[in-house]
């Protein structure tokens, strides 16, 4: 539905209005403040339960009361960091989207870390092994297996050990990259620089070797 | 019908772009998130998102992670809107 310039003029000006209220109740002082501040910490912990109702399959041994904990946990520590982070808010999205984006995050890594608790990362071999199944199948052409030995020969030759280390592990063994961090001592941050280094590294080496490589990766 | 080797030889490609990752630029994951909210809402906008945040596609389509964020904040909003 195409919506009337008039009336998505005037969308726009509500949406504005009500950013300029919220910034302005929680840069003030007082009474005022800390009522935004409730109302705020309301609208992060319904953002929280939004994303862990998304993702409770991953944690099925979970029970009500313990996925709420981490609810209310993730709205913490949301606000704590938005509010931290509220003179960097430009104002390119309604505050509240602004908003949800810190609960969503810490729930989802607080969902994916405890989906992970207690369990060991799986070794680089079988990451290496998925690898190994993929090139020697008799059904490969030649090309295909000429490549994927070149992309294993690769990773192991031209890739530092950390590059080589997160590569495998998010792309190979599906480690998700916040609990591979939380392992490491790292920042989400940090291990994908070391992905996306390592992966241009990977490209260049192939692209040396005489292998052609599309947009997408596909040769 | 996908045969057996069709099968394979997807999963072949699948795990060889999922190796080498996109070529075009990027931003980093905390431009991301930096950015991620004006993006959705352009999106959701039917607006011009990937001109105004270039390089957001292309790290999407590298980091699984701030893929599930997108995904997350994006069917959030729309709930909300409607």
């Amino acid at each position: 539905m195409t919506i009337p310039s008039e009336t998505a003029t005037e969308t726009s000006d509500a949406r504005t209005a009500e950013t300029n209220l919220w910034m302005r109740r929680l840069t003030g002082e007082g009474p005022e403040r800390e009522a935004a501040v409730g109302e705020l910490h309301a609208l992060l912990l319904r953002a929280a339960r939004f994303e862990i109702e998304r993702r409770r399959v991953s944690l099925p041994h979970l029970r009500g009361g313990d996925l709420d904990d981490l609810a209310h946990q993730s709205a913490h520590d949301a606000l704590v960091a938005l509010l931290g982070k509220l003179d960097q808010f430009r104002g390119e999205s309604r505050f509240t989207t602004w908003a949800y984006k810190f609960a969503l995050l810490e729930a989802g890594v607080k969902m994916r870390r405890r989906a992970w608790q207690g369990r060991e990362l799986p070794l680089e071999e079988q990451g290496w092994a998925l690898l190994a199944d993929t090139g020697s199948r008799p059904d490969r052409s030649a090309e295909e297996a000429e490549l994927v030995a070149a992309v294993r020969e690769e990773i192991d030759r031209s890739l530092s050990a950390r590059q080589r280390e997160v590569l495998i592990a998010v792309t190979l063994n599906d480690v998700p990259i916040d609990v591979l961090a939380e392992r490491l001592g790292a920042t989400r941050g940090a291990l994908y620089k070391s992905l996306h280094d390592g992966r241009r590294k990977l490209r260049a080496a192939l692209a040396e070797r005489g292998f052609q490589i599309g947009q997408k990766g596909e040769a | 019908m996908t045969t057996p080797n069709g099968q394979d030889r997807g999963r072949d490609a699948d795990l060889v772009r999922r190796l080498l990752g996109p070529e075009a630029p990027e931003l980093s994951c905390e431009e991301c998130f930096d950015r991620l909210d004006e993006y959705v809402e352009l999106s959701l906008a039917g607006g011009s998102a990937d001109e105004r945040v270039p390089g957001m596609r292309v790290h999407l389509e590298g980091c699984p992670a701030c893929a599930e964020d997108y995904e997350s904040l994006r069917d959030l909003v729309e709930t909300e809107e409607n």
